[in-house]
C-alpha cells in the first residue's frame, strides 16, 4: 500500500475535515487532535508504520510555499502561504543582502543567491540545504531556464554570468562580462527568455547581452547598445520584450527578443536621470510584474513618480505623483491595481495605484523599511516586508486591511513558488 | 596633513553624538549605505567601505563624499540626513577599529 492509497482510503474512512479542503499532512496526526478514538488511533498508527513513514513527511505540496530572506542573519524562513505561518527557518546562507531567489520548476527547491557570490540550493519539503557553492566574491541574484535545467548568476565581482547545472549545481560556463575597452564590469538584470536565452544588462559595458545557452558548455553571445550605467532589466511575461532602466541618462533600452536583427530602441526618452536631479537613494527595481496587458508601470529614477507606458507602441502615457522615489510598482496578478514603495527616506510608505485611472487609491502604513512586496499567485494577498519592525504584514488586497503579522528578523525578499512558472522571474 | 585634514572637518566643540545616535547611524551604516555597498560592507554597486579599503583616502573627501555624493556616479549626497561631524565619526568607526569590518558567515 503506497502513502497515496494509504490517503485516500483515509479520506474515504474519515472523509475531509471541517473547514479544510482535504485532509493533509498535518492532520494525518490524529494524537495531535485528539479528536478519534483510540481504536481508530491505533489503526492509524498501525497504517503508518506499515507505510514506513518516516519523521519528514515529503508528501506536502509546495505551490503555498514561499521563502522570506532575513537578510541581517545569513537565514530564510519557509512560510505557507495560506495558513500564515512560519515552518522553518534555515541559516548559514552568508550575506543575503540584496539576496533573490528562483525556484525549480517542481517548486521543490529554491535557489538562494547571496551577495557574497554564495548560491544555495533549498530543499522546500525537507527544509535543509540541499547544496551550497561559493560562485563569485559579490552576486546579485539569477534566473532558472526555461527548461529548467540551467541556474543562472549574476556577478559584480568578478562581473560577468555563470551557469549551473539546476541538479548538481556544477559549474556549465563562465562568461565574462566587460566593456568596449576590455575592462570587466558588473551585470544587472538578468532575465530568462524562451528558448534557454538569457538577458542581462552591463552597468559600466552600458550594453544589453543575450546569451543562448542552448547549449550551455558552448554559449553563443548578442550584444546590444543600450545607454549609460543600465541599473536593472525586466522581462514581459511571454518573453518578448526586455527593457533595461539606464542611471546615466533619459529613457530606457527596450530589445524586442522576437525581432533582434532591429537592435535597442529608447523608449520614454524624454523622462530619467538626465534632467532629474533628487539624490536616489536606492535603486528602483524592475521585474515583469511591472506590465499590465496595456501598460507598463516604471519607477522612476530621481522623481517622486511613477512612470506609464503604452505597451503597444511603448509611447508615455502618464505620469503618476507618488510620495518618494518609488523602488518597486508591482502589478497585482488581476492587473487592477499597482502598489509602490519608496526609497529611503520615505520607506514607511506603500501607495496603491489604480492602473486605470492612473490616480493612487490607498496610502499604507504597514511599518518601518519596506522593503519587499509579493503577491500571493491570484492577488488575494500581498506580503510586504518591514525590514525595521522585524515583521512581514499581510495584506487583503481588496479590503487593503492588515490580515497577519509573521515576526523575521530584518526581512528583506519574499518570494513564493508561483514563480517556477513564471518567465523572467 | 591627516590632522589638518581632521581639523578642516571637525565639527566644533560641542556634546558628543550620543549612544542613541551612534546606534543609529550605525543602522543607516549597515542597512541603507549596504542597499548599494553590501550589508557587510565588502562592495555592491559601489566600493567596498571596510577599514581596509578606506585606509588609504583622505579623510576630507570621504566626508566630502558622504555628504555631497559623487557625481556621475550611483552615489547620493546625504547631507539632509548627516551632519559633517556624523559623517567623520562614521569615517573613523570604520576606519579605525578593524575589528569593525564585519564577519562573513559561510
Amino acid at each position: 500500500m503506497n502513502r497515496a492509497m494509504i490517503r485516500q482510503y483515509l479520506v474515504n474512512w474519515l472523509g475531509p475535515r471541517s473547514g479544510r479542503p482535504a485532509l493533509s499532512a498535518d492532520n494525518l496526526n490524529p494524537l495531535e487532535h485528539g479528536r478519534y478514538s483510540p481504536y481508530l488511533v491505533a489503526a492509524l498508527l498501525g497504517i503508518t508504520l506499515l507505510a514506513g513513514c518516516a519523521t519528514t513527511d515529503h508528501s506536502q505540496a509546495t505551490g503555498d510555499l514561499g521563502v522570506i530572506v532575513e537578510r541581517a542573519d545569513g537565514a530564510v524562513q519557509i512560510v505557507e502561504r495560506s495558513r500564515h505561518r512560519s515552518l522553518a527557518t534555515i541559516s548559514g546562507l552568508g550575506d543575503l543582502s540584496h539576496a533573490s531567489v528562483v525556484f525549480s520548476h517542481d517548486a521543490r527547491f529554491a535557489y538562494v543567491f547571496g551577495r557574497d557570490g554564495g548560491l544555495t540550493k533549498l530543499d522546500l519539503l525537507e527544509r535543509r540545504i540541499a547544496k551550497r557553492v561559493i560562485q563569485a566574491g559579490n552576486s546579485i541574484g539569477g534566473a532558472i531556464s526555461q527548461d529548467g535545467r540551467l541556474v543562472v548568476a549574476q556577478n559584480y565581482e568578478p562581473g560577468g554570468i555563470r551557469v549551473f547545472d539546476a541538479d548538481s549545481l556544477e559549474t556549465l560556463a563562465t562568461i565574462p562580462a566587460v566593456t568596449a575597452t576590455g575592462q570587466p564590469s558588473k551585470v544587472v538584470g538578468l532575465a530568462d527568455l524562451p528558448g534557454n536565452r538569457f538577458a542581462y544588462a552591463l552597468f559600466e559595458g552600458g550594453e544589453i547581452w543575450v546569451a543562448d545557452l542552448s547549449q550551455p558548455r558552448a554559449p553563443r553571445i548578442t550584444k546590444f547598445p543600450a545607454g549609460l550605467q543600465p541599473y536593472d532589466g525586466l522581462v514581459s511575461s511571454e518573453g518578448r520584450h526586455y527593457i533595461a532602466g539606464l542611471f546615466g541618462e533619459d529613457g530606457l533600452a527596450l530589445l524586442d527578443t522576437w525581432y533582434p536583427e532591429r537592435g535597442t530602441q529608447r523608449i520614454l526618452p524624454d523622462y530619467g536621470k538626465g534632467t532629474a536631479k533628487l539624490p536616489v537613494y536606492k535603486m528602483p527595481h524592475l521585474r515583469g510584474w511591472a506590465l499590465t496587458s496595456s501598460r507598463a508601470f516604471l519607477p522612476a529614477i530621481g522623481r517622486h513618480q511613477v512612470l506609464v507606458a503604452n505597451r503597444q507602441d511603448w509611447r508615455e502615457i502618464g505620469r503618476i505623483p507618488v510620495l518618494g522615489q518609488p523602488v518597486f510598482a508591482m502589478v497585482e496578478p488581476s492587473q487592477r491595481r499597482v502598489w509602490v514603495n519608496f526609497a529611503f527616506p520615505d520607506n514607511d510608505k506603500v501607495q496603491v495605484i489604480d492602473t486605470d485611472t492612473l490616480q493612487p487609491i490607498a496610502t499604507l502604513l504597514p511599518g518601518k523599511a519596506i522593503l519587499h512586496m509579493e503577491f500571493s499567485a491570484r492577488g488575494d494577498e500581498a506580503w510586504l516586508s518591514a525590514r525595521d519592525s522585524n515583521e512581514v504584514v499581510v495584506f487583503d488586497t481588496n479590503t487593503l486591511q492588515t490580515i497577519a503579522r509573521l515576526p523575521a528578523r530584518s526581512p528583506s525578499g519574499i518570494f513564493f513558488t508561483w514563480r517556477a512558472h513564471r518567465i523572467g522571474m | 596633513m591627516l590632522l589638518l585634514s581632521l581639523a578642516l572637518v571637525s565639527p566644533s566643540p560641542g556634546a558628543p553624538l550620543s549612544s542613541q545616535r551612534q546606534s543609529q547611524l550605525l543602522h543607516l551604516l549597515k542597512q541603507d549605505c549596504g542597499a548599494c555597498h553590501g550589508m557587510t560592507r565588502k562592495g555592491g554597486l559601489g566600493p567596498p567601505l571596510t577599514a581596509h579599503a578606506l585606509n588609504d583616502k583622505p579623510t576630507d573627501s570621504l566626508v566630502a563624499t558622504i555628504l555631497y555624493g559623487r557625481p556621475g556616479t550611483a552615489m547620493p549626497p546625504w547631507q539632509a540626513f548627516v551632519t559633517e561631524a556624523e559623517a567623520l565619526w562614521l569615517i573613523q568607526w570604520i576606519s579605525n577599529e578593524s575589528g569593525n569590518d564585519p564577519p562573513v558567515s559561510r
